[in-house]
């Protein structure tokens, strides 16, 4: 077991490894562009920029480009912006992390469990009006574009019925950190959450539902019908148990591009300042440090998430234990 | 074996089953009548597709009510069990009347113990402790002859091979002491020595626990072996019916020719290749309105076309235009002669 679980780390940190050396390559060693010349902008003296390279060490072979970039990412921490000078990078990503995890995870509780509610309902009523109507709410939470749904909330709580008592409990737009204001934290992020995880229950619930319908004609529910059981148990201890494993693979990693940036959409919408905002503003000015590191955390979580998976799948499939 | 005496304890009559489909309304079970007694072994034989697993799943109520249309009734212990609501059933089911399925790779949940799964069976019929329960489980697995039963029982299924999975799923189905199994081709999956293991524990069974056994199968070896009695449905009806010994020695029906004749022999020379039955079993949807075997039968009439007539002798019967005369010599051009038929 613990050998299995240092494998994995050491699995984990290699991926990570690879992930940094293809992203330094392709941003400070593709031909033709200088490094240097960008960090010093434009019209800069050519003193400056041979300074810039020296400091960077943009003039010392590749390895050692790189382990100074990671040293001052990881290490330091010191690494700063290149568009705004004396701007440090890490702390930058470390204030918006907190913004897109609450997102994240308050989405992904409710569309988890959303997302089997609506599976499971719609099997157990299978081909009812029920069945029927949820899929047809599945399919247009899937379809609705998340910038779209996400303005005709805040029109609906921020302007039009904002002073009825549907919503006039919604605060402004803008993110309230959960140690100071939990109260504020949790008002702010109930409709990003429900516009976030709409989509997601969506897709899961539909998935779900596929798989239990599936699992419903397995010759293990037949036995378990024959048992004597209730469709409750037949339910949840034999056909829930078995389909959930391509649930867990999807959540995995849409859980992980999510934190790593990927709810950018939301965040614009609903004015929090996250990681998808501060990789969409990097992209926009090439900000090549902040590129790295917004990269860096996405790719840990990404990672992480999918870890999480594999170690839910031996929890849920014995057959998985074994390898 | 059986006493004549022993009470009826499954009656069904005028069983008709049909599902809903795409092109329509079709029927899988026609007018099908059986009784089963107190610890008989009646066997149900027929090709795949002849309505034997649709018979035993509308007995248990598993179809699928909203595309399954059941007619006719099902008595259990003098009692109308068709058409009760879930709930009722539930009782019965894994109860008094439990399933041996077909496949033991795929009938065991996958993600449960096999001890799991057993304990989960008597509990949703007694009031008793989890780990009584547990005890019980381990108890069943050593009835049914598993080596190590206790370790036997914290498997999962896919750690078990196919015949130690058909005994868990035996021990299953015998955990609240049903007094009727139903086993739907419990040895079909098997290898052949294994096959016989099973068998050999299924008649064990009957002995020690006083179960009658309903065994389906498409195996006449199967059928000769252990069954007191055999229904041989084809088309979704029981074309011949009788004694395992009397419909041996003397079968009636062209259909059960054949599949007696498909029988590879113990002993003598080995055929050049096995006598096989020419052609395919109507689909529900090319039913002929008569005799559902006329296509294939070689000895078919105009007369065919209708609904066959029924012959009947003590204790057995068939659906067949052929009478007593015209049987024997007929009979011999497929089996060859049979000693002292009558």
């Amino acid at each position: 077991m613990i050998l299995a679980l240092a494998q994995r780390l050491a699995q984990m940190i290699f991926v990570m490894f690879g992930i940094s050396a293809l992203v330094f390559l392709i941003f400070f060693a593709t031909p033709g562009a200088d490094p240097a010349a960008r960090i010093a902008g434009r019209n800069a003296a050519p003193e400056t920029v041979e300074a810039i390279r020296k400091d960077f060490g943009f003039d010392r072979p590749l390895p050692v480009q790189y382990a100074r970039m990671m040293q001052r990412l990881f290490v330091t921490q010191d690494l700063t912006s290149f568009v705004n000078r004396g701007l440090k990078v890490v702390p930058q990503v470390i204030s918006a992390a907190p913004v897109t995890l609450s997102l994240v995870f308050g989405a992904a509780v409710l569309w988890v469990v959303g997302g089997i509610a609506v599976g499971v309902l719609a099997a157990l009523t299978r081909d009812s009006f029920i069945d029927k109507g949820l899929m047809v709410l599945a399919l247009i939470g899937v379809s609705m574009p998340v910038f779209w749904f996400g303005e005709v909330m805040n029109l609906l709580s921020q302007s039009r019925f904002h002073d009825t008592w549907l919503f006039s409990w919604v605060p402004g737009l803008g993110y309230k950190p959960l140690t100071t204001d939990p109260a504020g934290w949790f008002k702010t992020l109930v409709i990003p959450w429900f516009t976030l995880a709409a989509l997601y229950i969506g897709i899961y619930g539909r998935v779900l539902r596929a798989n239990l319908v599936e699992a419903y004609q397995e010759d293990f529910i037949r036995t378990a019908r024959a048992k004597g059981l209730g469709p409750a148990r037949v339910m949840f201890r034999h056909a829930l148990r078995t389909s959930l494993i391509p649930f867990v693979t999807m959540f995995g990693l849409d859980f992980g591009v999510l934190v790593g940036g990927a709810a950018l959409l939301t965040e614009v919408v609903f004015g929090l300042n996250g990681v998808g905002r501060l990789t969409y503003q990097a992209l926009l000015n090439l900000d090549l440090p902040m590129i790295l590191a917004t990269v860096m955390y996405a790719s840990f979580f990404v990672v992480v998430a999918n870890a999480l998976v594999d170690l839910v799948y031996v929890l849920l499939d014995p057959r998985v234990r074994e390898e | 074996m059986t006493t004549p005496l022993a009470p009826v304890l499954l009656d069904v009559a005028g069983l008709s089953v049909s599902f809903a489909t795409d092109r329509g309304r079709v029927t899988a079970v026609d007018d099908v009548s059986f009784s089963v007694r107190s610890g008989e072994i009646l066997a149900i034989v027929g090709e795949s597709g002849s309505g034997k697993t649709v018979t035993l799943m509308s007995i248990l109520g598993l179809n699928d009510p909203r595309t399954t249309f059941v007619d006719g009734s099902v008595t259990f212990r003098g009692r109308p069990i068709l058409g009760l609501p879930d709930r009722d059933l539930r009782r019965i089911r894994g109860k008094d009347i439990a399933l041996i399925s077909q496949d033991p790779m795929t009938a065991l949940t996958p993600v449960h113990t096999i001890g799991w799964q057993i304990a989960e069976q008597i509990r949703a019929h007694e009031a008793i402790s989890r780990a009584g329960a547990a005890r019980r489980a381990v108890e069943l697995l050593a009835e049914v002859g598993l080596a190590n039963p206790a370790e036997a029982a914290g498997r999962y299924p896919h750690q078990l091979s196919g015949g130690m999975r058909q005994r868990a799923v035996i021990a299953m189905a015998l955990s609240c002491n049903p007094a009727l199994l139903v086993a739907d081709e419990p040895t079909t999956a098997l290898d052949v020595t294994v096959q016989a293991q099973v068998l050999d524990l299924l008649m064990k069974l009957r002995k020690d626990f006083g179960s009658a056994i309903i065994l389906i199968t498409h195996d006449m070896g199967v059928v000769a072996e252990v069954a007191d009695r055999v229904n041989v449905m084809y088309a979704g009806r029981i074309i011949e019916r009788g004694t395992t010994e009397r419909l041996f020695a003397d079968p009636w029906h062209p259909y059960t020719w054949g599949l007696i004749a498909s029988i590879p022999p113990l002993d003598g020379p080995r055929p050049h290749r096995l006598a096989a039955i020419p052609g395919m079993p109507p689909t529900p949807e090319t039913m002929p309105a008569g005799c559902g075997f006329a296509p294939r039968c070689r000895f078919a009439l105009p007369r065919c076309a209708a609904r066959p007539p029924v012959q009947r002798a003590p204790g057995r019967s068939a659906l067949c235009v052929i009478g007593p005369e015209d049987r024997a010599p007929r009979r011999a051009e497929i089996l060859g002669p049979l000693g002292d038929a009558a």
